[in-house]
Protein backbone atom coordinates (compact mmCIF):
# COMPACT_ATOMS: atom_id res chain seq x y z
CA UNK A 1 0.00 0.00 0.00
CA UNK A 2 1.71 3.35 -1.25
CA UNK A 3 1.26 6.57 1.42
CA UNK A 4 1.78 9.03 -1.08
CA UNK A 5 -1.60 10.28 -0.95
CA UNK A 6 -1.29 10.11 2.54
CA UNK A 7 -2.04 12.81 5.19
CA UNK A 8 0.77 11.12 6.85
CA UNK A 9 3.07 11.24 3.83
CA UNK A 10 6.89 12.44 4.44
CA UNK A 11 5.97 13.61 7.82
CA UNK A 12 6.67 9.94 9.87
CA UNK A 13 9.30 9.91 12.25
CA UNK A 14 10.63 7.81 14.92
CA UNK A 15 11.64 9.49 18.09
CA UNK A 16 12.05 8.57 21.69
CA UNK A 17 8.87 10.77 21.99
CA UNK A 18 6.73 8.66 20.39
CA UNK A 19 8.46 5.88 22.21
CA UNK A 20 6.95 6.92 25.85
CA UNK A 21 4.34 7.86 24.45
CA UNK A 22 3.50 4.23 23.22
CA UNK A 23 5.23 3.25 26.51
CA UNK A 24 2.29 5.57 28.64
CA UNK A 25 -0.09 3.79 26.70
CA UNK A 26 0.64 0.33 27.55
CA UNK A 27 -0.02 -0.52 31.08
CA UNK A 28 -3.53 -1.57 30.62
CA UNK A 29 -1.96 -3.50 27.61
CA UNK A 30 0.46 -5.21 29.83
CA UNK A 31 -2.66 -5.89 32.38
CA UNK A 32 -4.44 -7.74 29.54
CA UNK A 33 -1.19 -10.10 28.67
CA UNK A 34 -1.25 -10.93 32.57
CA UNK A 35 -4.06 -13.97 31.95
CA UNK A 36 -2.16 -15.05 28.79
CA UNK A 37 0.88 -15.25 29.84
CA UNK A 38 0.09 -16.88 33.17
CA UNK A 39 -1.92 -19.76 31.44
CA UNK A 40 0.52 -19.93 28.68
CA UNK A 41 2.91 -21.11 31.58
CA UNK A 42 0.85 -22.96 33.36
CA UNK A 43 0.16 -25.09 30.35
CA UNK A 44 3.64 -25.61 29.37
CA UNK A 45 4.45 -26.83 32.25
CA UNK A 46 1.41 -28.90 32.22
CA UNK A 47 2.72 -30.74 28.82
CA UNK A 48 6.43 -31.00 29.74
CA UNK A 49 8.10 -27.86 28.95
CA UNK A 50 11.15 -27.14 30.97
CA UNK A 51 11.29 -23.68 31.84
CA UNK A 52 13.98 -23.08 29.12
CA UNK A 53 11.63 -24.38 26.69
CA UNK A 54 8.47 -22.01 27.72
CA UNK A 55 10.36 -19.26 27.89
CA UNK A 56 12.32 -19.25 24.48
CA UNK A 57 8.51 -19.96 23.37
CA UNK A 58 7.40 -16.66 24.65
CA UNK A 59 10.23 -14.84 24.10
CA UNK A 60 10.09 -15.91 20.31
CA UNK A 61 6.74 -16.51 19.24
CA UNK A 62 4.87 -13.94 21.54
CA UNK A 63 1.50 -15.11 20.87
CA UNK A 64 -0.13 -16.13 23.12
CA UNK A 65 -3.49 -17.62 21.67
CA UNK A 66 -1.22 -19.36 18.51
CA UNK A 67 1.00 -21.10 22.07
CA UNK A 68 -2.10 -22.15 24.05
CA UNK A 69 -3.70 -23.96 21.27
CA UNK A 70 -0.72 -25.56 20.17
CA UNK A 71 0.93 -26.22 23.96
CA UNK A 72 -2.84 -27.74 24.78
CA UNK A 73 -1.92 -30.63 22.08
CA UNK A 74 1.63 -30.96 23.30
CA UNK A 75 2.87 -34.71 23.11
CA UNK A 76 6.07 -35.58 23.17
CA UNK A 77 8.21 -35.92 20.66
CA UNK A 78 6.27 -32.62 19.50
CA UNK A 79 5.74 -32.83 15.69
CA UNK A 80 7.06 -29.37 13.86
CA UNK A 81 5.27 -29.33 10.93
CA UNK A 82 1.76 -29.13 12.73
CA UNK A 83 3.22 -26.70 15.63
CA UNK A 84 4.02 -23.81 12.63
CA UNK A 85 1.04 -24.41 10.56
CA UNK A 86 -0.56 -24.05 13.93
CA UNK A 87 0.73 -21.10 14.97
CA UNK A 88 0.71 -19.92 11.21
CA UNK A 89 -3.12 -20.27 10.91
CA UNK A 90 -4.22 -18.58 14.25
CA UNK A 91 -2.03 -15.62 13.56
CA UNK A 92 -3.49 -15.30 10.10
CA UNK A 93 -5.11 -12.32 11.50
CA UNK A 94 -2.36 -9.83 11.57
CA UNK A 95 -1.40 -10.79 7.90
CA UNK A 96 -4.93 -8.30 7.44
CA UNK A 97 -3.76 -5.79 10.26
CA UNK A 98 -0.28 -5.56 9.26
CA UNK A 99 -1.14 -3.36 5.65
CA UNK A 100 -3.46 -0.87 7.79
CA UNK A 101 -0.14 0.25 9.28
CA UNK A 102 1.44 1.21 6.16
CA UNK A 103 0.89 5.47 6.72
CA UNK A 104 3.40 4.34 9.30
CA UNK A 105 5.55 1.48 8.01
CA UNK A 106 5.88 2.76 4.63
CA UNK A 107 8.76 5.45 5.99
CA UNK A 108 10.33 3.67 8.63
CA UNK A 109 13.45 1.91 7.71
CA UNK A 110 15.26 -0.97 8.64
CA UNK A 111 15.09 -2.52 11.93
CA UNK A 112 12.90 -0.29 13.06
CA UNK A 113 10.13 -1.39 10.79
CA UNK A 114 11.03 -4.88 11.21
CA UNK A 115 10.70 -4.82 15.36
CA UNK A 116 7.64 -2.85 14.95
CA UNK A 117 5.87 -5.95 13.23
CA UNK A 118 7.39 -8.00 15.52
CA UNK A 119 5.83 -7.05 18.76
CA UNK A 120 2.74 -5.83 16.84
CA UNK A 121 -0.29 -7.20 19.12
CA UNK A 122 -4.37 -6.94 18.66
CA UNK A 123 -4.31 -4.25 21.25
CA UNK A 124 -1.12 -1.93 20.15
CA UNK A 125 -2.46 -2.29 16.40
CA UNK A 126 -6.17 -1.06 17.16
CA UNK A 127 -4.27 1.49 19.31
CA UNK A 128 -1.73 3.19 16.54
CA UNK A 129 -4.33 2.72 13.92
CA UNK A 130 -6.14 5.52 16.15
CA UNK A 131 -3.52 7.54 16.04
CA UNK A 132 -2.73 7.19 12.22
CA UNK A 133 -6.34 8.67 12.05
CA UNK A 134 -5.46 11.79 14.07
CA UNK A 135 -2.67 12.52 12.24
CA UNK A 136 0.06 11.33 14.75
CA UNK A 137 3.15 11.00 12.84
CA UNK A 138 5.44 8.97 15.25
CA UNK A 139 5.83 5.25 14.49
CA UNK A 140 8.12 4.49 17.24
CA UNK A 141 4.43 4.68 19.30
CA UNK A 142 3.99 1.03 18.35
CA UNK A 143 7.21 -0.33 19.66
CA UNK A 144 7.20 1.44 22.85
CA UNK A 145 3.74 0.20 23.60
CA UNK A 146 4.84 -3.50 22.25
CA UNK A 147 8.01 -4.09 23.96
CA UNK A 148 6.83 -3.88 27.66
CA UNK A 149 4.08 -6.34 26.58
CA UNK A 150 6.81 -8.75 24.52
CA UNK A 151 9.20 -8.56 28.21
CA UNK A 152 5.94 -8.87 30.61
CA UNK A 153 4.31 -11.39 28.44
CA UNK A 154 7.96 -13.58 28.68
CA UNK A 155 7.77 -12.89 32.60
CA UNK A 156 4.02 -13.83 33.04
CA UNK A 157 4.93 -17.03 30.91
CA UNK A 158 8.11 -17.95 33.87
CA UNK A 159 5.82 -17.00 36.70
CA UNK A 160 3.01 -19.15 35.09
CA UNK A 161 5.56 -22.12 34.83
CA UNK A 162 6.66 -21.98 38.19
CA UNK A 163 3.44 -21.56 39.42
CA UNK A 164 2.37 -24.94 37.45
CA UNK A 165 4.25 -27.07 39.89
CA UNK A 166 2.39 -25.31 42.93
CA UNK A 167 -1.57 -25.18 41.85
CA UNK A 168 -3.64 -27.00 39.62
CA UNK A 169 -5.67 -24.46 37.29
CA UNK A 170 -8.96 -26.45 36.05
CA UNK A 171 -9.49 -25.64 32.00
CA UNK A 172 -12.75 -23.67 32.53
CA UNK A 173 -11.30 -21.37 35.38
CA UNK A 174 -12.52 -17.80 35.18
CA UNK A 175 -9.14 -16.58 35.23
CA UNK A 176 -8.98 -17.37 30.96
CA UNK A 177 -12.08 -15.13 30.88
CA UNK A 178 -9.56 -11.96 31.43
CA UNK A 179 -8.14 -12.75 27.78
CA UNK A 180 -11.24 -12.33 26.15
CA UNK A 181 -12.51 -9.33 28.34
CA UNK A 182 -9.79 -7.26 26.70
CA UNK A 183 -11.30 -7.74 23.04
CA UNK A 184 -14.49 -7.60 24.24
CA UNK A 185 -13.89 -4.09 25.73
CA UNK A 186 -11.81 -3.14 22.37
CA UNK A 187 -15.47 -3.63 20.59
CA UNK A 188 -16.93 0.01 21.81
CA UNK A 189 -13.99 2.18 20.67
CA UNK A 190 -13.83 0.05 17.46
CA UNK A 191 -17.74 0.98 16.79
CA UNK A 192 -17.57 4.02 14.09
CA UNK A 193 -21.44 3.91 14.06
CA UNK A 194 -23.97 2.88 12.09
CA UNK A 195 -22.51 1.83 9.11
CA UNK A 196 -20.67 -0.70 11.07
CA UNK A 197 -24.21 -2.60 11.80
CA UNK A 198 -24.65 -4.60 9.07
CA UNK A 199 -20.88 -5.47 7.99
CA UNK A 200 -20.69 -6.30 12.32
CA UNK A 201 -23.70 -8.56 12.03
CA UNK A 202 -22.34 -10.26 8.98
CA UNK A 203 -18.94 -10.88 10.23
CA UNK A 204 -20.50 -12.37 13.82
CA UNK A 205 -22.28 -14.78 12.06
CA UNK A 206 -19.95 -16.00 9.76
CA UNK A 207 -17.52 -16.54 12.32
CA UNK A 208 -19.75 -18.43 14.39
CA UNK A 209 -20.57 -20.64 11.26
CA UNK A 210 -16.67 -21.12 10.51
CA UNK A 211 -15.76 -21.71 13.95
CA UNK A 212 -18.31 -24.47 14.41
CA UNK A 213 -16.83 -25.69 10.98
CA UNK A 214 -13.04 -25.72 11.84
CA UNK A 215 -12.78 -25.68 15.51
CA UNK A 216 -9.22 -25.07 16.79
CA UNK A 217 -7.89 -22.41 14.55
CA UNK A 218 -8.78 -19.14 14.11
CA UNK A 219 -10.10 -19.23 10.38
CA UNK A 220 -13.26 -17.81 11.93
CA UNK A 221 -11.66 -14.52 12.91
CA UNK A 222 -9.81 -14.17 8.86
CA UNK A 223 -13.35 -15.31 7.47
CA UNK A 224 -15.50 -13.09 9.90
CA UNK A 225 -13.15 -10.34 9.07
CA UNK A 226 -13.05 -10.72 5.66
CA UNK A 227 -16.77 -11.67 4.88
CA UNK A 228 -17.41 -8.68 6.87
CA UNK A 229 -15.20 -6.08 4.85
CA UNK A 230 -17.09 -7.51 1.88
CA UNK A 231 -20.22 -6.60 3.43
CA UNK A 232 -18.88 -3.36 3.95
CA UNK A 233 -17.51 -2.65 0.15
CA UNK A 234 -21.90 -4.07 -0.49
CA UNK A 235 -23.16 -1.73 0.98
CA UNK A 236 -20.99 1.41 0.19
CA UNK A 237 -21.79 -0.12 -3.52
CA UNK A 238 -25.21 -0.11 -2.69
CA UNK A 239 -25.66 3.85 -1.09
CA UNK A 240 -23.62 5.19 -3.54
CA UNK A 241 -26.34 4.39 -6.66
CA UNK B 1 16.34 -26.98 32.33
CA UNK B 2 16.85 -28.98 29.29
CA UNK B 3 16.29 -27.91 25.72
CA UNK B 4 14.94 -30.72 23.65
CA UNK B 5 16.10 -30.57 19.97
CA UNK B 6 12.57 -31.18 18.41
CA UNK B 7 11.09 -28.69 20.79
CA UNK B 8 13.54 -26.16 19.76
CA UNK B 9 12.32 -27.01 16.29
CA UNK B 10 8.96 -26.69 16.99
CA UNK B 11 9.61 -23.14 19.01
CA UNK B 12 11.80 -22.20 15.66
CA UNK B 13 9.03 -23.00 13.49
CA UNK B 14 6.33 -21.32 15.74
CA UNK B 15 8.47 -18.66 15.83
CA UNK B 16 8.17 -18.39 12.04
CA UNK B 17 5.04 -18.80 11.43
CA UNK B 18 3.64 -15.91 14.10
CA UNK B 19 6.42 -13.50 12.47
CA UNK B 20 5.53 -14.87 8.54
CA UNK B 21 1.92 -13.32 9.55
CA UNK B 22 2.59 -10.33 11.63
CA UNK B 23 5.32 -8.71 8.34
CA UNK B 24 4.09 -11.20 5.64
CA UNK B 25 0.81 -8.98 5.25
CA UNK B 26 2.95 -5.80 5.01
CA UNK B 27 5.44 -7.20 3.10
CA UNK B 28 3.17 -8.71 0.68
CA UNK B 29 0.81 -5.10 -0.11
CA UNK B 30 3.69 -3.85 -0.94
CA UNK B 31 4.42 -5.93 -4.14
CA UNK B 32 0.52 -5.90 -5.37
CA UNK B 33 -0.71 -2.48 -4.91
CA UNK B 34 -4.36 -3.25 -3.97
CA UNK B 35 -7.79 -1.82 -5.74
CA UNK B 36 -9.62 0.96 -4.23
CA UNK B 37 -12.15 -1.95 -3.54
CA UNK B 38 -9.52 -4.20 -1.32
CA UNK B 39 -8.88 -0.80 0.49
CA UNK B 40 -12.72 -0.34 1.30
CA UNK B 41 -12.77 -4.14 2.51
CA UNK B 42 -9.68 -3.42 4.98
CA UNK B 43 -10.93 0.17 6.13
CA UNK B 44 -13.93 -2.15 7.72
CA UNK B 45 -11.04 -5.07 8.96
CA UNK B 46 -10.16 -3.87 12.57
CA UNK B 47 -13.93 -3.67 13.48
CA UNK B 48 -14.54 -7.00 12.00
CA UNK B 49 -11.73 -8.83 12.83
CA UNK B 50 -12.59 -8.37 16.28
CA UNK B 51 -16.34 -8.94 16.18
CA UNK B 52 -14.62 -12.43 14.54
CA UNK B 53 -13.13 -13.05 17.86
CA UNK B 54 -15.54 -12.27 20.57
CA UNK B 55 -18.76 -13.49 19.16
CA UNK B 56 -17.65 -17.21 19.03
CA UNK B 57 -15.65 -17.25 21.80
CA UNK B 58 -18.43 -15.77 23.51
CA UNK B 59 -21.29 -18.13 22.02
CA UNK B 60 -19.58 -21.13 22.71
CA UNK B 61 -19.04 -20.49 25.81
CA UNK B 62 -21.69 -19.99 28.67
CA UNK B 63 -23.35 -18.06 31.46
CA UNK B 64 -19.67 -17.26 32.57
CA UNK B 65 -18.49 -15.68 29.96
CA UNK B 66 -22.20 -13.75 28.58
CA UNK B 67 -22.58 -12.21 31.68
CA UNK B 68 -18.66 -11.37 31.95
CA UNK B 69 -18.73 -9.82 28.55
CA UNK B 70 -22.12 -7.75 29.25
CA UNK B 71 -20.40 -6.38 32.32
CA UNK B 72 -17.18 -6.15 30.70
CA UNK B 73 -19.28 -3.80 27.80
CA UNK B 74 -21.20 -1.88 30.44
CA UNK B 75 -17.90 -1.20 32.12
CA UNK B 76 -16.09 0.22 29.14
CA UNK B 77 -19.60 2.52 28.46
CA UNK B 78 -19.56 4.12 31.92
CA UNK B 79 -15.82 4.36 32.63
CA UNK B 80 -14.41 4.92 29.12
CA UNK B 81 -11.22 2.92 30.43
CA UNK B 82 -9.93 -0.20 28.66
CA UNK B 83 -8.09 -1.32 31.89
CA UNK B 84 -11.03 -1.48 34.36
CA UNK B 85 -13.36 -3.87 31.85
CA UNK B 86 -10.54 -6.76 32.33
CA UNK B 87 -11.13 -6.39 36.38
CA UNK B 88 -15.02 -6.66 36.52
CA UNK B 89 -15.60 -8.59 33.54
CA UNK B 90 -13.22 -11.00 35.06
CA UNK B 91 -15.01 -10.71 38.48
CA UNK B 92 -18.31 -11.17 37.06
CA UNK B 93 -17.54 -14.37 35.48
CA UNK B 94 -15.72 -15.74 38.10
CA UNK B 95 -19.11 -14.93 40.31
CA UNK B 96 -21.24 -16.84 38.23
CA UNK B 97 -18.49 -19.64 38.34
CA UNK B 98 -18.58 -19.89 41.96
CA UNK B 99 -22.59 -19.56 42.05
CA UNK B 100 -23.88 -23.55 42.51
Amino acid sequence: MTASHHPLAGKVVFTRVGFLRGLRACPPLVVGGLPFGLVTGLTAQAHGLSLLEASLMSLLVFAGSAQLIVLGTWVAPVSVLSASLTSLTVNLRFLLMGPLLAPWMDQVRGWRRWLSFFCMIDHNWALSLKEIETGQPDAAYLVGSGVPIWISFLLFTVTGHVMGSLVATAPGHPLFFAALATFVALLLPMWRGRSDLMPWLVAGGVALGVSQLLPGTSWHIVAGAVAGGGAGLLRERWTRV
Amino acid sequence: MHLDPWNLLAILGMAAGSFGCRAGGYWLFNRFNPSPAVRTVLSYVPGTLFVSYVVPAVAHGGPKEWIGAAVALLTVKLTGSLIWPIFTGTAAAWLVWLLP
